[in-house]
């Protein structure tokens, strides 16, 4: 009798590690969708990488002008999950240098290393799966012509149970989708270039809005400001509803990511400085894409707790 | 008579109320300062964006200002310890953990002010240098030194 459960609890926990293992198992891209791609633009690259921001983590700390190019890591990022620690994406033997445009693809579209194993979602591979892979293959060759550097940047400093990469396999199939976030009806083209840009590439929504107790973007408070996920303070409500950007004109917004102020002459400030000198190398017309899109997304109350004055 | 009295005294008392009551909140001392400087680059960003055609009178007049401004801020006076919190500020704990730091960007942005007022731009191409000399403070300012907080 006391074998027949043994027996019993020993199958019972090799089906769970069984199940574990398979619905954790990271699934790569299709290699269909790098089927029509053509070889990359570094010009195009160049617009794609100040799209992404990848400079905002990935060059070294404090790093300006042409240091932010230099793409060493080595930036903390602390958040409730623990200190993550962003990695060298130069293309030297520590970074990229050895990484085929197919692996560059998986790590962004789907969170997977070369070597198989899950990236943590502070890369924001969540956003950059809405992206096109012309952009990510011009981004590949972009990025080959930086400045290679041999920084090792440090493991992450993460406890129990989030030091457990494989478990983020579940974590992607509750919030790693493709698919747009928002649905808007009439769209014009700069509407839904602006989506493109925000959802995918911009990454707006990392830190623009709240996210659950596990880390899960509330997509139905889209951009209505969060707590900040990495620091103090808070990040703001970036729709029209009440304490976001109902009196700033698309002109005001185009203007604010191309110089960092607002309609009233205050300047961005926190981490936005950095986006804004990466906004302030993208196209105009992008600018006022985006600007056009955060008109056309639904409003929201603020989306963190006030705190009683 | 006395009420004739009684009313003209009546807003230089308003005025007296609200100067000491200025001096005594660094708070909103600082903060009505920030807003004159917006207010300030606010009067000549229409130049730079090309928006309005290049007014030197203004441009010379308006960097002064900022100048002027720029040079009242100070750590001791104006972000005395402790006010990080007790009102509505949006004042980082960076400015005290890090007064170094904050000093030393104070300083840049001061001697990058007083260059500004002192070029005298004379044409919109050299006024670009100056302005975005100068601007680039804010953002790096608010980057370390400002949090906001709800």
């Amino acid at each position: 009798m006391i074998r027949r459960a043994v027996l019993l609890i020993v199958l019972l926990a090799a089906i769970a590690g069984t199940g574990f293992w398979f619905a954790t198992a990271p699934v790569r891209i299709d290699p269909a969708l790098l089927a029509a791609v053509v070889p990359g633009d570094v010009q195009r690259g160049m617009k794609v990488f100040w799209q992404g921001g990848c400079a905002s983590c990935h060059a070294a700390p404090g790093s300006k002008g042409d240091a932010r190019l230099v793409l060493a890591g080595g930036v903390n990022l602390a958040t409730p999950f623990g200190t993550f620690v962003t990695p060298n994406i130069s293309p030297s033997k520590q970074g990229i240098g050895d990484w085929s445009l197919e692996d560059l693809a998986n790590a962004m579209m789907a969170g997977v290393a070369p070597d198989g194993r899950h990236f943590y979602p502070a890369f924001p591979y969540t956003s950059y799966a809405r992206m096109q892979t012309q952009d990510i293959a011009d981004l590949y060759a972009y990025l080959k012509t930086l400045p290679p550097t041999d920084n090792v940047a440090g493991p992450h400093k993460l406890g129990f149970p989030f030091n457990i990469r494989r478990g983020l396999g579940l974590w992607k199939r509750l919030y790693l989708s493709p698919g747009p976030v928002l649905a808007i009806a009439d769209a014009t083209d700069a509407v839904k270039r602006g989506q493109y840009l925000v959802e995918g590439p911009g990454h707006c929504g990392e830190c623009h809005t709240p996210r659950n107790a596990i880390g899960g973007l509330d997509k139905g408070m889209w951009l209505a400001g969060a707590k900040a996920a990495e620091g103090k303070g808070v990040v703001p409500n970036i729709t029209d509803g009440e304490g976001g950007i109902g009196d700033w004109s698309e002109k005001d917004l185009a203007y604010a990511l191309e110089s960092g102020f607002t309609p009233d002459f205050d300047s961005l400030g926190g981490s936005m400085t950095d986006v804004v000198q990466n906004m302030a190398h993208i196209e105009a017309s992008d600018r006022e894409a985006i600007a056009a899109y955060l008109k056309a997304v639904p409003p929201h109350p603020n989306g963190y707790p006030t705190t009683p004055k | 008579m006395k009420e004739l009295v009684g009313l003209a005294a009546a807003p230089i008392l308003a005025i007296a109320v609200f100067c000491t009551s200025a001096v005594a909140d660094p708070i909103k001392d600082r903060q009505a300062l920030m807003k004159d400087q917006g207010k300030t680059v606010g009067s000549i960003t229409p130049i730079i964006k090309g928006e309005k055609p290049f007014d030197a009178a203004l441009v010379i007049s308006a960097l002064k200002h900022l100048n002027e401004d720029a040079q009242k801020i100070d750590l001791v006076t104006l972000f005395p310890a402790g006010t990080d919190q007790g009102g509505e500020t949006t004042a980082s704990p960076k400015i005290w953990e890090d007064s170094a730091g904050f000093e030393a960007a104070l300083t840049k942005y001061k001697a990058d002010a007083a260059k500004a007022a002192a070029a005298e731009p004379k044409d919109i191409e050299s006024f670009k240098v100056v302005f975005n000399q100068v601007t680039e403070n804010c953002g790096a300012c608010h980057k370390a030194f400002r949090i906001k907080k709800d």
